[in-house]
């Protein structure tokens, strides 16, 4: 798996909330069986016309907003388990999420595979669309293993909650099949103590 | 030490918990499909990797597949090569797949409670979010991501922190046309598509004891509608009798003592919730939604909601929302025209919602101006209904019987609604572009969307059973 650590970037805002897995990904391009190339049909709907055209109005098709950080609003992920979603999203480039609420199925799917959703406050999350309003390149600093996001315009920090096993993992590079393989004499113990 | 239903399972399966880790917990039963195994089974080739416990787990073909003229090989190359990989996959590792042509083929979450794979204290999951469904039985069963299903694939297992309890009571009757899904939708409305995040729900009180285990399942159906993982219900014996003589439930001497075992499934009187919530059984109207979360539903002669009232932030989301169904704030839906009626998906699909939507359309006839499809659950359902004559039913009223599957509920096959129209649909999300692009979506009841397809537009179904049954 990827490893994560330090970041420091500018940001792609999306300020909506309940953001589901269907805009994500659209059903209709879950026919692929690989992990690859689910990127260009992120958010296919709200980034291109019937005719494959941008549209102007989506923040990944205005130059002026680039980063491998995602921010947006909360419920973030909600709906289909497919984690598809967080292939789509890392495969477009970014390495984080940061909203004020993550669905439970899109959270931990976007931890198995290195992309770090990071959950802030409703108000920091007010005062990163604030900053990239003022100024689009405004850039955060996420540091995981001090579990800090910072705005580095104006300084403001907020920390973050990440379960201390996913921590490792994620700064490791290593999964949790890994984990409990390493374990499998325990499993075949309790089925036959079933 | 008092337990909740949920802590009695999970405790019963965890196979190891340490401090600052998730436990690992045991899985009983593994159900898989053509969309989300492919890179999973993929995951454990690389590794090197065997199906750990592969009867102990179960394969079909219904997120993908069309509804019409399944024995055809599948006209849509991707598809097709979908779900031939799923076939090739299974025939690798072990796996048994009842696919296409196979006589238990259906919808992944019909399929395990007809067959009697699924049943009380069990660890169920699949790659798929409605997973949860199967806790209408009193299982632990969840949906997971890909790499989850490769881990259980791996191990049986899967790494899980215990969830928070929320124990959700619904008491006093139902009155007349209302059920199961407007119990449901009407939940999802007064706590929000995000109400329930972390949580797994326990369903109790009057009115959901007295279900049945089909509507059981339309309730703990939609828990993660409401963000929770998973929504349960104590196994009484409705779930017994239901469970008794299916193909692959306990029989003899193993029917006896599992349904001792069963019936130690419940909560504790005094066992602690960490949230509980109450309503009233009378309160709930045919339910209809309006908005693209499953959480904007309203009784269906309410009006929508205006945008004013929303709190500041959320303004601008809800009327985007709005503007996508074309529906103006505080405005009704009643009378509004429908183009489509979808009855079908895990959510009603079985063969009680076939017989409630025969029943109210007989010696009726749909509006010409709908187009309606009727996806049964499983080949045993679309049989069943053979049997009693609901197709003849259903043809006599220009409603199409189509084949088991997914279908138009995630518009991944080609049934999809075109852009623009309107669907009331028995499915379970309304989201933007769920069931095909710019497709506006209502989500209702059977008997609702049965209503829909009879007048041409949104109804009171109440009104029409008045007018049969005074």
């Amino acid at each position: 798996m990827k490893k994560f650590t330090k970041l420091t970037s500018a940001v792609v805002p999306l300020n909506i909330e309940n953001i589901d897995t269907d805009q994500i990904i659209p059903a209709r391009f879950l026919k692929a069986t690989t992990r690859e190339g689910f990127g260009e049909n992120l958010f296919r709907d709200w980034r291109y016309e019937n005719d494959n055209q941008p549209k102007a109005d989506f923040v990944m098709n205005n130059p002026t907003y680039s980063g491998q950080v995602l921010v947006a609003g909360k419920n973030f992920g909600c709906g289909s388990s497919r984690e598809h979603a967080a292939w789509a999203i890392q495969d477009a480039g970014f390495d984080a999420v940061i909203s004020s609420f993550f669905a439970d199925i899109f959270k931990g799917n976007a931890l198995n595979n290195g992309l770090l959703p990071i959950q802030v406050s409703d108000e920091f999350l007010a005062q990163i669309f604030n900053a990239v309003d003022s100024n689009p390149k405004s850039a955060l600093e996420v540091d995981l293993e001090n579990q800090t996001v910072t705005i580095l315009e104006t300084g403001a920090q907020e920390s973050f909650e990440i379960n201390p096993y996913k921590k490792s993992c994620l700064i490791n590079g290593y999964d949790d099949i890994d984990f409990i393989l390493n374990q499998k004499q325990l499993i075949e113990e309790f089925e036959q103590a079933k | 030490m008092s337990k909740t239903l949920v802590e009695k399972i999970w405790d019963a399966h965890v196979v190891k918990s340490e401090e600052g880790f998730p436990d690992i917990l045991y899985i009983d039963t593994h159900l898989i499909h053509e969309v989300t195994s492919p890179q999973a089974f993929d995951g454990l080739r690389k590794r090197g990797l065997p199906v750990f416990r592969p009867k102990q787990t179960v394969a079909t073909a219904d997120h993908n597949v069309p509804t019409l003229n399944q024995l055809l090989p599948i006209k849509e190359e991707l598809s097709r090569y979908q779900v031939d990989m799923l076939t090739k996959n299974c025939a690798e590792f072990g796996v048994e797949l009842y696919g296409l042509g196979h006589p238990f083929q259906g919808i992944v979450h019909v399929i395990g409670p007809e067959l009697g794979i699924t049943l009380p204290g069990k660890t169920m999951v699949c790659g798929d979010s409605h997973t949860s469904t199967h806790g209408a039985f009193g299982a632990i069963a969840f949906g997971i991501g890909t790499s989850q299903v490769e881990q259980v694939f791996a191990t049986q297992c899967l790494l899980q922190s215990k969830p928070k309890t929320m124990k959700i009571e619904v008491n006093g009757e139902l009155g007349k046309g209302v059920g199961a899904k407007d119990i449901i939708l009407y939940i999802i409305a007064k706590i929000s598509a995000a109400g329930g995040t972390g949580y797994f729900i326990e369903y109790a009180g009057s009115a959901i004891e007295a279900l049945s285990m089909e509507a059981r399942m339309t309730i703990c159906n939609m828990s993660i509608e409401m963000g929770a993982r998973g929504g349960l219900i104590a196994p009484d014996q409705t779930t017994f009798d239901y469970i008794k003589g299916r193909k692959f439930a306990p029989a003899g001497e193993e029917w006896d003592k599992a349904l001792a075992y069963w019936k130690t499934l419940y909560s504790d009187a005094d066992a602690k919730f960490d949230s509980v919530l109450t309503f009233d059984a009378a309160d709930i109207a045919p339910m209809i939604t309006y908005g693209t979360n499953p959480g904007m539903g309203m009784g269906i002669q309410e009006h929508i909601p205006a945008t004013g009232a929303q709190p500041e932030k959320e303004k601008l989301s809800y009327q985007k929302a709005l503007d996508y169904m074309g529906f103006d704030d505080d405005s009704s839906l009643i009378g509004k025209p429908v183009d489509y009626v979808f009855i079908g998906s895990c959510t009603n699909s079985r063969i009680e919602d076939l017989r409630e939507v025969a029943d109210f359309v007989k010696d009726k006839r749909k509006a010409d101006n709908v187009t309606v499809w009727i996806v049964p659950g499983s080949k045993q359902v679309e049989q069943q209904a053979k049997n009693e004559g609901l197709d003849k039913i259903f043809e006599a009223a220009g409603f199409q019987l189509r084949e088991p599957g997914c279908s138009a509920c995630l518009g991944m096959n080609e049934d999809k609604i075109p852009a623009g129209k309107y669907c009331v649909s028995t499915s379970n999300r309304n989201f933007e572009g769920r069931q095909g692009q710019n497709a506006r979506t209502l989500l209702a009841s059977p008997l609702t969307a049965a209503a829909a397809a009879v007048t041409g537009k949104i109804t009171d179904v109440r009104d029409l059973l008045e007018k049969i049954n005074p």
